[in-house]
């Protein structure tokens, strides 16, 4: 019998000639990364650990992303606690404010994420990094500390979950839209303990931005990892990227057996989709745009690991043109990485979106959590392109968060209540998905 | 022996212990907000030994080990549920926090009852109710780390025998 790409990196890198599921395995590891909120106490358990430096400067990432810049006194703590661990050891990869931003989005612009690699990560949205091709799951800090402090990691061979999408996305259909539908079909644990991999002629009308949506997600149906086997997109990025920042590594091309075994499937008709809307506070609780209630709007955020990439800014762009914000919505848009913030400023993005009366701010990770830059009050109602909807995520246990693509958001804002982007902007925008600062 | 507190599905990270508690990385400071925007109550009323029994995914969404930190400060002696979202599972095995899948136990059980688990037995029961379960195994791997005490000193035990 065949294996899936996901028992094929799992093997390789456990020094087996094939795993199945269910085997526990020790995994080498060829990138760790932490952030703010997990790194401090990462480095408390490490240092509980005994060990005397960690196994390879050169193959761990810390970022500054959630709290950052910081927000208090407590959170530039824990940045000079990540930042005196990062020093004492040496450690090759740390990307403080100004010079990073949200790591899901930065460390495959960084070229530190690549096909076939096991990339282990202390942030629940690690899985992001499998829209290249490599094995990517979250952890927390502990099980990031003994990465650190070996190289290696324990993890059980994941049942995989093939999601087929056909078809070509229509007008304003993007990667958020495809993971929303995937989630209500399966629900919020349909996919727990499983790779999720996603196949199918629609990945070939997707760019990088989003099939990382994509693989964002996966654990918001409770999946171990996200994946999407290399083509000839993920040799374009990678390349681009590689060349881009000068850090170069071989990587294999690995792809799924064609007899390789499913635990389940999912089949998505991606031609037939309209955008979708999650509902407080489940990502599952997905539907199409157009069947959702009235629902005024307080605040609409566009940012996230999930949609805060160029694309989406552009998206958002396009939606918003020479219209003006609603006088009773605050838009937040947050591009996600410094080099994102760039490229929009560069475009005229940052400009037009202030123009409108939006507030655009400096990366970080702060609003989707509801840890600041944005925190939700009692009763608020906010469109955002992150991915949890959770009570209390933004702020407020009684907030409301509907969860959309970047379209959506930006029409809402305009609008003022969740909306069509069709509403707004009769014709979708042409996509040029290459992201062009180096 | 403990009282049960009983909660649903998908008991999210972000409930457990909220983002905006996360500036500390103190188990009796994250204790005093445990799953407090579920109910506000349980901090202040749980009592060491008490026990949290949910429904399936417990633990779902944020990666922050804070969440079973917050839960064992707090003197919870054991989460039972009917399934683990798996980073929660993870974390709770490396910090020490006994979990316990046992969805026949959640069944049966109120708010309030008295819970008794006895891992070593094999035994999770509903003194209130008069009633024993077989909670499901814990995988011969993962025991080892649990009789280690957490990953910590399965780590040490395995480098310094390395």
């Amino acid at each position: 019998m065949g294996q899936t790409i996901t028992e094929k990196i799992l093997a390789r890198h456990s020094g087996r000639d094939e795993v199945r599921p269910g085997d526990i395995v020790m995994c080498r590891v060829d990138l760790a990364m932490a952030n703010d909120v997990t790194a401090p106490a990462a480095a408390d358990a490490f240092a509980r650990m005994d060990v005397a430096t960690v196994w390879d400067r050169s193959k761990i990432a810390l970022v500054a992303s959630h709290f950052a810049p910081a927000k208090d006194i407590a959170s530039a703590n824990l940045m000079t606690r990540m930042r005196s661990f990062a020093l004492e050891h040496d450690i090759e990869h740390l990307f403080e404010v100004g010079r990073g931003g949200i790591e899901h989005i930065l460390l495959p612009e960084e070229a530190l994420t690549l096909p076939g690699d096991v990339v282990i990560g202390a942030d629940s949205h690690s899985c992001t990094y499998g829209a290249l091709g490599c094995f990517s799951t979250g952890v927390g800090s502990t099980d990031l500390a003994a990465v650190m402090a070996t190289g290696e990691i324990w993890l059980r061979v994941p049942e995989s979950l093939r999601v087929v999408y056909s078809g070509a996305p229509p007008p304003w259909i993007v990667g958020k839209d495809l993971i929303l539908s995937v989630i209500a079909a399966i629900g919020d644990d349909g996919a727990r303990y499983m790779a999720m991999e996603h196949t199918g002629d629609t990945l070939g009308y997707l760019s990088m931005d989003s099939r990382l949506t994509l693989t964002n997600m996966a654990i918001e149906a409770g999946a171990k990892s996200g994946i999407i086997a290399p083509d000839q997109t993920t040799f374009d990025y990678v390349s681009s990227r590689q060349a881009a920042v000068g850090r170069h590594r071989d990587w294999p091309t690995l792809a799924s057996d064609s007899d390789a075994a499913y635990a389940s499937e999912v089949r998505i008709d991606a031609a037939s989709l309209e955008p979708m809307v999650a509902r407080p506070s489940l990502p599952s609780r997905a539907v199409p745009v157009g069947e959702i209630e009235p629902v005024r709007v307080d605040q609409v955020f566009i940012g996230s690991c999930t949609n805060a990439r160029i694309e989406d800014l552009r998206i958002a762009a396009h939606v918003l043109g020479d219209e003006r914000i609603a006088p009773h919505v605050r838009l937040m848009v947050i591009p996600a990485t410094q080099r994102v913030w760039q490229q929009a400023n560069a475009e005229g993005l940052l400009d037009l979106f202030a123009g409108a009366g939006a507030s655009v701010s400096t990366p970080t990770c702060g609003a989707c959590l509801g840890a600041h830059m944005g925190v939700l009050g009692p009763d608020e109602v906010c469109v955002s392109t992150s991915n949890r909807n959770y009570v209390g995520r933004m702020g407020h246990p009684s907030a409301q968060v509907y969860l959309a693509n970047p379209a959506v958001a930006m029409a809402s804002a305009v609008a003022g209540a969740v909306a069509h982007p069709a509403e707004i902007r009769p014709d979708a925008p042409n996509l040029v998905p290459e992201l062009v600062v180096g | 022996m403990g009282r049960a507190w009983c909660y649903g599905d998908s008991v999210d990270t972000d409930v457990i212990i909220p983002a905006r508690y996360l500036t500390t990385t103190d188990p009796a400071e994250l204790a005093e907000h445990a799953l407090e925007d579920l109910d506000a109550g349980f901090a202040s009323a749980v009592q060491a030994g008490d026990f949290v029994v949910a429904g399936s995914n417990f633990g779902c969404g944020s990666s922050r080990e804070h969440a079973p930190v917050a839960l064992k400060g707090a003197g919870v002696g054991a989460v039972v549920a009917r399934s683990f979202a798996r980073i929660f599972f993870r974390n709770a095995i490396n910090t020490g926090l006994v979990i316990v899948t046992c969805p026949e136990l959640v069944d049966v059980t109120d708010s309030g009852d008295e819970i008794e688990v006895d891992l070593a037995k094999g035994v999770a029961s509903n003194v209130t109710k008069n009633q024993s379960f077989q909670p499901e195994p814990l995988p011969d791997f993962i025991l080892e780390i649990v009789e280690c005490g957490g990953l910590v000193e399965w780590v040490k035990r395995r480098t310094n025998a390395a």
